[in-house]
This record gives C-alpha cells, structure tokens and sequence, in this order.
C-alpha cells in the first residue's frame, strides 16, 4: 500500500469529507511525526507502535573503494517497535 | 515530550479542520489501514516516512532465561520499520547539534 492508496482509503472512510481533506490529514499526521523525531521526542501509538531515535556512537570505518580509514561521526537513526495489537493481527496464524 | 493520538487529532483539528470526532476517526483510521494492510501481508510504503515490511521468521532454538529451559521460538512474521533517506537526514540534521 502507498502512499496515495492509503489517502484513497481513508478518503472513502470519510464520505462526509472533501477528498482533499484525506490528502491534507496524512500529511499533517506524516509531517509531525517526522518533526516529533527530528527534536528526538518519542512517538507512542497504543495498538500500533512506537517510534523513538537509537544512537549510533561514532567508529572508525572504512570507504570500501580505497581502503581508507574514514572517522564515521555519532548520529541518531529512527526506530520502530511494534505494539502488542499490530504484532499479534501480523503473526502467522498458530500453527 | 511525546507525541501520541492525541496530539495528531488536535493537529488535525487545529490544521485541517476536521471537527473533533472526525480528526479522532481520522487518526483511528489511519493506523488502522496501516494495520490491515499489513495484517493482510502488504507492505506499507509512506514516500518521505519510510516503509513497514514483513519478515518472516523461522523457528530457532531459544531458551528460558530463569531456568535455562530450552524452548524452540517458533516460526513467526514480524513487522520491520525502515525510515526513508529524508527522514532519516532530517534527524540526523537536527540531532547532530546534541550529539556533538
């Protein structure tokens, strides 16, 4: 599912909205969560997951062409853990 | 600071005016379709976000850690978050300021 297949969903969900407010809605929910990340505020959906920012701690690495040592700085990368909900309706139904 | 349902319906109130029935349906929803379509084993594409896949894992030997039992984990489908290159250089933007 893409993007503008998942504005399509909700837009039918929604009959009562113009089609532009389903377009609008998911951006704005995109949009602050990219930003909630960005100042490395955690993201807590009951029933669905969250997302929060996993440091990486600087180490020495190498450009793989030349062999070269290269000093690869710290950075924070986003994470997702899924919740209870969304791990159990995922799972493979028990065999 | 954390950001949860509550905050994104009052965006979407506040932003798209929706009232506040909808913009807390419209928040329900869309992680719902999110959960169906993965529960249905599509994977989710969010173009600037980053993408949920599905992994399917096989079983392999685990073991109990309070009394060292050995239990197979059996075989299961997880979900998998990758972030998009632009989230991920927002972040690392905006977070190299505290790291360094």
């Amino acid at each position: 599912m893409t993007k503008s297949e998942l504005i399509a969903r909700l837009a039918e969900r929604f009959p009562q909205l113009v089609a532009k407010d389903a377009d609008f809605a998911v951006k704005v929910i995109l949009d602050a969560m990219s930003a909630a990340l960005a100042r490395g505020d955690r993201i807590e959906i009951r029933g669905f997951g969250s997302f929060a920012l996993n440091y990486r701690p600087p180490r020495t690495g190498r450009n793989p062409k030349s062999g070269e040592k290269v000093q690869v700085p710290a950075k924070y990368v986003p994470h997702f853990k899924a919740g209870k909900e969304l791990r159990e309706r995922v799972d493979l139904p028990a065999a | 600071m954390t950001l949860t349902k509550a905050e994104l319906a009052d965006l979407l109130f506040d932003k798209v005016g929706l009232n506040k029935r909808e913009a807390k349906d419209m928040v329900e929803s869309f992680f719902e379709e999110v959960r169906t379509a993965l529960e249905t084993g599509d994977s989710v594409k969010l173009s600037g976000f980053g993408n949920f896949q599905l992994r399917d894992k096989p079983q392999r030997p685990g073991r109990n850690p309070k009394t060292g039992e050995e239990i197979p984990i059996t075989a299961r489908r997880v979900v998998t978050f990758h972030a998009s290159q632009k989230l991920k250089s927002t972040v690392d933007a905006t977070q190299n300021g505290n790291v360094r």
